[in-house]
C-alpha cells in the first residue's frame, strides 16, 4: 500500500490516496469544526464551516470535499480561517433560537460544540423573526423548522442511506426549507419513520418525541426480524427511555428500522406485561406463586409418556433458552416433538 | 431450508447482509424486503445506487420496483416455472458457467433433461410474465455476475416451497454465482432468532448444529453428553403436533413465545386443538389468543431482561445483554424449563447463567465450537466457527459445497393445492406489513406504529375493486372452504387483478382462518401464500 504524505498545521502525517483533508485531520487527532459532514455520507461542502488553508491554493477549500496530494501544507488555524468560519456562524444563528439552556439538544448540539470552539459569544447580526412551522405530524418525532440550519444531513441520509427520499430541499435562497413532495406533513410523505435523520440532525430540528436522556447505555441486538441490528438501549432509573443503532456490528452499521428505534420501550414495558404465574381454576386464569405453577408444571408433565408431550420453542427467544428446552424435550420429556415457528 | 441442505448440504444464507452491496445484479423472488427486512432492504438500494442491476420477482408492486431494472409480475405460485424458464433460456443461449458445473457440481445431466422437457410457452401461460421479460431477466441475471438472490416466506410457503428453493439453487450453481463475494443464495429469515432456534436444534429431527438424531453416533454422543438414552423416533413438526392433539395422541402441550392460533393456517383447526388438550402450559410475555387457553401461564422476560445470543440471517451470534430488571415477578425462559426440568428430577440444568450455557452448546455443537460470550463482547461471530482461533464464515461453499458437491435437482412444475374455480373466484396471497410484526404481540403494544398501520386491510385490485361495487374503506367479508373474516377494503394497483393480499398482523381478522394447511411434504411447510376466497361486501 503507497501512502501520501502532507502536512496538517506543521505536523507531518501519513494517508492513504483518496483520502480527504477532513478526514486526514480527523484521523490525526485535529479538530475541524464541521455541522454538514458524516461519516456515512457523501462529502457535501454545504456549510463551509471546515474551510483551511492550504498552500499554493487560491481561496480556502473546505476540507471534507479536498483531497489529499502528496506534500500538501493545510493550515486549519489561521486567523483568516477563524474569521470566515465566525461570520458563517453569525449567519446560522442570526436565524436560530437562542432557547439553549431549555432547548432539548442543549450539550449535545453541533452548533453550539462549533460556536464554542469559535469563541462566539454575542449575536454580531439581528435577529430575525420569521416564525416557521413545527410538523408534529409524526408518532415518534418532531421537524421543528425553527431550528433548523440547512445543513442538509436529513434529506441526504434519506437520499444515501435509506433511499426512500421523502424529504428534499424545497424553495430558493431564504425560503429553501427541508420539506416533502407537495410540502405536505411527514404523515402524508413516504417518509418511513425509521429516524436516520433524527439520528443525523446535528441541532434540535428533527427529534425524538418523547425524548429522556439516559443515565447509562447498554447495546443488544433487536428481538423484530432476522436482520439481527444491534442497538443501545439508553436506560434510566430502571427504564428503557432511549434507542440508538449500534455501529459495532456489521449486520446493520448503526442503522436502525421505524420497529426497532421506536417500537421498543412501549412494549417492554407495558401494563399488561405479565407479571406473575397464573394458575386456571374453575375456568379462569388466577394469579399463583412460581412454587405452585412450576411445582403443577412438573408434576402433570412427569405423568405423561414423551410421545404424548409437545413441546413448542420460540423464535423469538435466544439460542441458551433453546438449547435448554429442547434439550429438556428430549433428555427428560423424553420425545422429539419439539418444533418453533421456523415455516411461517 | 430442505432445499438448500439436499443442494449446497447447508439450508443457510450462503452470504452477508453488507455483501449485498458488491453484487452486479440482485434478484430478489419473494420477498418484500424494505417492508419485513428494512435495514437489508437499504443495502439492496445502496448496492442499485452505485450501479447493481435490480430483477424484482413478486406477484405485488413492492417498494422495490421503483428501483428495480426488471419488475416480473408473476402468479402467486409459479415461481418454478418462472426459474425453470430462465435456466432454460440461459442454457439455450450458453450463458451458463461451465466449468464451474463440472468441478463443483453433480447431477446436472439429470437435471438439464428436466429443463429439455420444459416448454417456454407453457412458462408464458402458468407465470403470466411475458417471455421477453423472462429473458431479459435470465440475460440480466446470468450476464452481470456476480449476482446474488434473495427471497424469503414467499418462496417457501408453498406446498411445493422445497422444490422453489431448489429451482433457485439450481439457478445458482448453473451460473457459478455462489461460494463468491456478491453472489449466492440468501434466505431472510423472518424472525430475529429463527437462525438460531434452528441452530439450537428446536426441530423434530435434529439436535443443534442440525446433527441428525438418526445417526447413530450422533445419538451415540448425545447419550453421554446428558447422561440419556435420547429418543431416536423423529418428532412431529408444528402442524403435525395440531393434528395429533386433536386426534387424542397428545395430550400435553408446553408452549413458548409463540401464537399458533394466529401465526398457524387454517386458525380454527389450531383454536380447537388448544381448547381440547388435556394439559396445556403456555409460558410468554403477554397473554394472547393461544396463551388465554392454557392450564398453566408461566410469565418470561423480553430480551431486555436477560442475557443471551441471537443468531442473525447471515449466521452471526450476536449477545443479548441484559438491560433492565425482570418486570414484576417475570423470570428468564432458559431459567424458567431449568427449574422445571430440575424439580423432575433432571441433571444437567443447573446453569447459573447463560454464558455456562453457551459453553455447553459449543461443546456439543461443531458450527458453534469456537463460540464463547469472551469473544462475542469484541463482536459477533457468524458459523461456522469451528474453534476459538477461527474468524467465523461469512461466505458459504467457498471450495466446496458443505456436502462436497453441489447436487442439481431435476424439477417439474406443480400447482398450488388450491387455485381459483367457480365458488372461490380469487387468489389470497399473505405478507407482512413494515409497521408491524407477526402476530402483533409486541408490535401492537406501541401506540405510535399503530397509528400507521392499526387494522387489517383487504388489498384489491381497482379493477376487481370496480366489479365487485366496492369502494375504500367498505368494509367485505373474505371466505374461504375453512372460514371467514371481515376486514376493510384497500383498493391498490400494488396486486393484480385476480389477486388479493392481507396481512396476518390482527387478531380481529385473523387472515389465518382462511388460509391452507396444505403442507410441503418435506420441509413441512403450510401454503400459506395462495389460496381461493370469495369476498362479498357487509
Amino acid at each position: 500500500m503507497n501512502y501520501l504524505r502532507l502536512n496538517i498545521n506543521s505536523r507531518e502525517i501519513k494517508v492513504k490516496p483518496g483520502t480527504t483533508v477532513l478526514q486526514a485531520a480527523q484521523a490525526s487527532g485535529t479538530y475541524i469544526p464541521t455541522l454538514c459532514a458524516d461519516p456515512d455520507l457523501k462529502p457535501h461542502g454545504g456549510c463551509r464551516l471546515c474551510i483551511v488553508e492550504v498552500k499554493g491554493m487560491r481561496n480556502m477549500p473546505t476540507a471534507c470535499t479536498t483531497i489529499v496530494s502528496e506534500d500538501m501544507v493545510v493550515n486549519t488555524e489561521t486567523e483568516a480561517v477563524h474569521k470566515e468560519r465566525r461570520s458563517v456562524i453569525d449567519l446560522i444563528i442570526a436565524d436560530h433560537p437562542m432557547d439553549c439552556l431549555t432547548c432539548i439538544k442543549n450539550q449535545r448540539c453541533e452548533l453550539q460544540d462549533v460556536a464554542a470552539y469559535l469563541g462566539i459569544t454575542e449575536r454580531n447580526l439581528p435577529r430575525t423573526i420569521k416564525q416557521k412551522p413545527i410538523d408534529d405530524s409524526n408518532p415518534f418525532f418532531t421537524f421543528n423548522h425553527n431550528y433548523c440550519i440547512l445543513c442538509q444531513r436529513c434529506t441526504r441520509t434519506c437520499d444515501e442511506i435509506t433511499g426512500v427520499n421523502a424529504i428534499e430541499i424545497i424553495n430558493r435562497g431564504y425560503n429553501s426549507k427541508v420539506s416533502t413532495f407537495g410540502d405536505k406533513p411527514l404523515m402524508e410523505s413516504i417518509c418511513k419513520s425509521c429516524g436516520e435523520c433524527v439520528a443525523r440532525c446535528p441541532v434540535a430540528a428533527l427529534v425524538a418525541k418523547n425524548s429522556i436522556m439516559p443515565t447509562s447505555k447498554i447495546e443488544t441486538t433487536c428481538p423484530y426480524c432476522g436482520v439481527g441490528c444491534m442497538m443501545e438501549l439508553g436506560i434510566r432509573n430502571g427504564k428503557i427511555v432511549s434507542v440508538e443503532g449500534s455501529r459495532s456490528s456489521q449486520a446493520n452499521n448503526g442503522r436502525l428500522c421505524v420497529k426497532g428505534r421506536y417500537g421498543i420501550a412501549d412494549f417492554v414495558q407495558h401494563p399488561e406485561r405479565l407479571v406473575q404465574p397464573l394458575l386456571r381454576k374453575s375456568n379462569t386464569l388466577i394469579e399463583t406463586s412460581w412454587e405452585e405453577a412450576l411445582n403443577i408444571v412438573a408434576q402433570k408433565l412427569s405423568a405423561y409418556s414423551g410421545d404424548q408431550i409437545a413441546v413448542i420453542a420460540s423464535a423469538k427467544c435466544t439460542n441458551e433458552d433453546n438449547y435448554i428446552v429442547q434439550k429438556f424435550a428430549r433428555s427428560v420429556l423424553g420425545t422429539n416433538n419439539i418444533d418453533h415457528c421456523a415455516r411461517l | 431450508m430442505a432445499g438448500l441442505a439436499t443442494t449446497f448440504g447447508s439450508g443457510a444464507m450462503t452470504n452477508s447482509n453488507n455483501d449485498l452491496l458488491g453484487a452486479n445484479c440482485i434478484f430478489s423472488i419473494g420477498s418484500n424486503t424494505t417492508e419485513t427486512h428494512p435495514v437489508i432492504g437499504f443495502n439492496i438500494k445502496k448496492a442499485t445506487r452505485s450501479g447493481a442491476k435490480l430483477i424484482i420477482a413478486n406477484p405485488r408492486h413492492i417498494e422495490l420496483v421503483r428501483y428495480a431494472d426488471i419488475w416480473l409480475q408473476h402468479t402467486p405460485g409459479s415461481d418454478v416455472a418462472l426459474l425453470m424458464a430462465m435456466m432454460k433460456i440461459i442454457l439455450k443461449e450458453g450463458l451458463h458457467d461451465n466449468s464451474f458445473i463440472m468441478q463443483r457440481c453433480e447431477n446436472f445431466k439429470p437435471f438439464k433433461q428436466s429443463l429439455d422437457d420444459f416448454d417456454l410457452t407453457t412458462a408464458e401461460t402458468i407465470t403470466g410474465v411475458p417471455l421477453g421479460q423472462i429473458v431479459e431477466a435470465a440475460r440480466m441475471y446470468a450476464q452481470n455476475g456476480p449476482s446474488a438472490i434473495l427471497y424469503a416466506m414467499g418462496i417457501t410457503q408453498h406446498s411445493h416451497g422445497t422444490d422453489n428453493v431448489i429451482a433457485i439453487a439450481n439457478l445458482a450453481m448453473l451460473t457459478g454465482n455462489i461460494g463468491k463475494p456478491g453472489s449466492g443464495v440468501n434466505p431472510l429469515r423472518g424472525q430475529n432468532n429463527v437462525q438460531g432456534a434452528c441452530d439450537m436444534g428446536s426441530l423434530p429431527n435434529v439436535c443443534s448444529g442440525y446433527q441428525k438424531i438418526s445417526e447413530p453416533s450422533i445419538k451415540q454422543k448425545f447419550n453421554v453428553a446428558w447422561g440419556i438414552n435420547l429418543p431416536t423416533e423423529e418428532g412431529l413438526s408444528i402442524t403435525e403436533m395440531i393434528d395429533s392433539i386433536l386426534q387424542g395422541r397428545i395430550k400435553a402441550l408446553y408452549l413458548i413465545g409463540e401464537n399458533p392460533i394466529l401465526s398457524d393456517p387454517d386458525a380454527g383447526h389450531v383454536r380447537k386443538a388448544l381448547s381440547t388438550i388435556e394439559f396445556f402450559v403456555a409460558q410468554d410475555i403477554f397473554i394472547n389468543e393461544s396463551v388465554e387457553l392454557a392450564h398453566v401461564v408461566l410469565p418470561g422476560t423480553s430480551f431486555a431482561e436477560k442475557d443471551g445470543t441471537f443468531t442473525n440471517t447471515e449466521r452471526r451470534v450476536q449477545r443479548v445483554r441484559k438491560a433492565i430488571d425482570p418486570i414484576g415477578y417475570s423470570r428468564p425462559d432458559w431459567l424458567i424449563t431449568c427449574q422445571i426440568a430440575q424439580r423432575m428430577g433432571a441433571k444437567g440444568f443447573d446453569f447459573e447463567q447463560p454464558s455456562q450455557i453457551m459453553d455447553e452448546i459449543a461443546k456439543v455443537t461443531p458450527s458453534y465450537g469456537g463460540i464463547s460470550y469472551k469473544r462475542l463482547d469484541k463482536g459477533g461471530l457468524q458459523w461456522p466457527c469451528p474453534d476459538l482461533k477461527h474468524p467465523g464464515t461469512s461466505i458459504l461453499h467457498t471450495q466446496q459445497f458443505t456436502r462436497g458437491k453441489g447436487r442439481f435437482m431435476p424439477l417439474r412444475y406443480k400447482p398450488p393445492a388450491e387455485l381459483p374455480d367457480k365458488d372461490y373466484p380469487m387468489m389470497l396471497t399473505t405478507g407482512r406489513n413494515l409497521f408491524q410484526f407477526h402476530t402483533g404481540t409486541m408490535s401492537r403494544k406501541v401506540a405510535g406504529l399503530n397509528s400507521f398501520k392499526g387494522e387489517e386491510e383487504v388489498e384489491i385490485h381497482p379493477k376487481d375493486a370496480e366489479r365487485l361495487f366496492l369502494n375504500n374503506g367498505d368494509k367485505v367479508k373474505v371466505i374461504s372452504r375453512r372460514g371467514e373474516i371481515t376486514a376493510r377494503i384497500k383498493i391498490s394497483e400494488a396486486s393484480s387483478p385476480g389477486v388479493i393480499f392481507m396481512t396476518f398482523h390482527f387478531a380481529e381478522s385473523p387472515t389465518n382462518i382462511l388460509t391452507n394447511p396444505a403442507l410441503d411434504p418435506i420441509s413441512k411447510i403450510p401454503e400459506l401464500k395462495v389460496c381461493s376466497v370469495k369476498i362479498s361486501k357487509i
